[in-house]
């Protein structure tokens, strides 16, 4: 009797085991396929310039805040370790914490700096993703977000230099003010963040943002987008003109967001 | 095999009962924290691992340690690890077990595991880890179950087991480095960012492990008739003792380099664990009491009239896991985060919820270790019944 049961544990064990590998195969089949079918990558490469004089308005960082979280479902959860945030606004002293010294006046230190996703050239937290949830997209080089597939390990948070990424900690829904039926809701586990506005760019529009800030008095030029790989692209032209900083450039990431101080 | 394991011996029974309801207790918190996410913890966007990654990595260390009895035995011919090597490959098996659970239990998404292996990423040192831990699982598992097997038909163990022996010598390594890469690798965490780290996590698993396999030996010693003997448990305290020490060694190698250096950003996270961090040091009495405990075991240990006594020894195993588990179970990934990259000093305290679901799986790890010990003392005992 012993015997038999354990012949069957055994036997069970295995087939558990063979039908567990079994999806693994077909996914290595799968993921060599998807690999083929991608286009070549265009040498394109989104980017953001931040003139950070044009954005000591506090009403201006304001309305580019709101403007987004309202575009892309983002709740404003009560608890603030919790705070879920695609762009926001944080000191210069925390932001460039490596720009500063002794002496730098606590003007500039407190300035409040606009922050969101870098969308790096090398970016840390796809690297690190170990289902593929987060990449860059080869096309237009903007770090994507695919919250079906992330299983909430929250390895991209760690490995993220900037704290870019918020996770779902609880179920968001209820404390979005206003759902917008345009743009997807997220679950609780997933993690998230500024994804450039990939659905208003495929559509030929600006990231959110952008558009929010030109729209404020005085704020023409505060935020300015474009493709960092044309020359001609006003982003380019910028960044030719004036001295600009990116944030932790040592860490070799390679941000696509320029400050101009 | 399976009915005799529950049968008789009534405090086994109360053992395995009280695990029961501890294990039962954690599924309880886990249903909560599954239910309503992740918030029932005191992690946040700051700190966003903290008590389960921390067992996690604590335990694959102790998983990792079987090769301190598997090298001897096999490599160097230390007979007398032979009562002691099944012990140390069940004492894995509980530990993958568990170190893959405390994984489990902190994915946001529990219900997508499998996309690891669906959309297998291996620029990922977790894909990794993944392969590691499950791959170290299944060769202590056959390992445990094959030579047990032999043993009770009296014969030898088949030829190829001796491949997978040697086999798991260099996976019970790796299963520590490549953990151990899965935080050395982020730019972003200055504090493990450090080429040190696997090693650090080898001599600390090495220490703590065979200090849990003496304890083991001797509580089996004590309450179960089976001895592992005097010789295996007096080795396993001079691999305890040496471990140690090199521990010690590493960290202080970490501390020199960050204190002379003066760089703040290496500087800050220890400051953090021994000092405290801008009115911020949760767990400065911990780290400290975890150097005491160390630098006391080390001590106590190479004092040959006292190590030799089985009292004193178990309190120096009980030490040496402690020093351990401190650093690595609350220090090493709690400091990581600390400063955050924008320079703030946050708090984390595990909560009520996490605490239960923590105790759930150390429960029943101690369950798998428990069970499994019952089975090779059985096997064994019949063989000597003849």
């Amino acid at each position: 009797m012993s015997e038999c049961r354990r012949t069957f544990l055994k036997r069970a064990g295995c087939a558990a085991l063979g039908a567990g590998s079994l999806p693994l195969l077909a996914a290595a089949g799968r993921s060599m396929a998807e690999i083929a079918s991608q286009p070549a990558p265009a040498a394109k490469q989104w980017g953001l310039v931040v003139d950070l004089k044009k954005c000591r308005s506090a009403s201006l960082r304001q309305a580019c805040i709101e403007a987004c979280h309202a575009a892309h479902n983002v709740p404003s959860m009560p608890e603030p370790r919790q705070k879920i945030e695609w762009i926001w606004s944080e000191p210069f002293g925390a932001v460039f914490g490596d720009q500063i010294h002794a002496r730098t006046p606590d003007q500039r230190k407190t300035e409040p700096v606009l922050v969101l996703c870098n969308h790096c050239s090398q970016p840390a937290c796809t690297k690190v993703c170990p289902t593929g949830a987060t990449w860059k997209r080869a096309a237009d080089g903007i770090v994507m977000m695919d919250m079906h597939r992330c299983i909430g390990c929250r390895y991209c948070m760690a490995a993220c230099p900037y704290g870019a990424r918020s996770f779902n900690w609880q179920d968001p829904r209820p404390y979005i003010a206003n759902i917008r039926p345009d743009y997807p809701t997220r679950t609780k586990g997933v993690v998230e963040k500024c994804d450039f506005c990939a659905e208003r760019l495929r559509t030929g529009g600006v990231p959110a943002c952008v558009e929010a800030a030109a729209s404020v008095a005085g704020g023409a030029g505060a935020l300015t987008f474009g493709d960092l790989a044309d020359p001609q692209s006003a982003v380019s032209q910028l960044l030719r003109q004036q001295d600009t900083i990116c944030r932790r450039p040592s860490l070799g990431t390679g941000p696509s967001v320029f400050y101009i101080l | 095999m399976l009915r005799s394991i529950l049968r008789g011996n009534i405090r086994f029974a109360l053992l395995l009962a009280a695990l029961a309801l501890v294990l039962a207790a954690g599924l309880a918190a886990y249903a909560r924290q599954y239910s309503a996410g992740l918030a029932v913890t005191g992690l946040g966007r700051e700190v966003t691992w903290g008590l389960y990654i921390a067992q996690f990595t604590f335990l694959v260390g102790v998983a990792a340690s079987a090769v301190m009895v598997v090298i001897p035995y096999y490599l160097h011919d230390v007979r007398a690890f032979g009562r002691m090597l099944i012990l140390g490959e069940s004492l894995a098996v509980a530990a993958v077990t568990m170190s893959m659970l405390f994984v489990f239990v902190d994915l946001g998404q529990p219900r997508r595991v499998l996309n690891v292996l669906l959309y297998p990423c291996p620029n990922s040192l977790m894909f990794w880890d993944v392969l590691a831990l499950g791959g170290y699982l299944l060769l202590n598992l056959v390992l445990g179950a094959f030579s047990l097997e032999s043993e009770r038909q009296g014969a030898p163990p088949p030829g190829w087991l001796k491949a997978c022996v040697f086999l798991s010598i260099p996976w019970a390594v790796s299963i520590h480095t490549v953990t151990a890469f899965l935080y050395s690798g982020l730019a972003a965490r200055p504090f493990w960012l450090t080429p040190i780290l696997a090693p650090r996590f080898l001599a600390s698993a090495f220490a703590s492990g065979p200090a849990l396999l003496i304890l083991l030996g001797l509580i089996l010693r004590r309450f179960a008739r089976y001895d592992p003997g005097r010789e295996a448990i007096a080795r396993l305290a001079t691999i305890v003792t040496y471990a140690l020490l090199v521990n010690l060694f590493f960290v202080l190698v970490e501390v020199f380099t960050a204190v002379y250096s003066g760089v703040p950003e290496h500087r800050h996270a220890l400051e953090y664990l021994f000092l405290g961090l801008d009115g911020h040091g949760p767990l400065v009495l911990w780290m400290w009491a975890s150097v005491l405990l160390s630098v006391g075991s080390v001590v106590v240990l190479l004092l040959p009239g006292v190590r030799r006594r089985d009292g004193w020894l178990a309190a120096v195993c009980v030490a040496v896991i402690a020093a351990v588990w401190i650093e690595k179970g609350l220090g090493m990934v709690v400091a990581g985060f600390v400063p955050t990259p924008l320079g703030r000093v946050p708090d984390y305290a595990p909560t009520a919820t996490e605490i239960l679901i923590t105790l759930g799986v150390y429960a029943l790890g101690l369950l798998v270790l428990a069970v499994l010990c019952r089975i090779v003392l059985e096997v064994r005992a019949r063989a000597a019944r003849g």
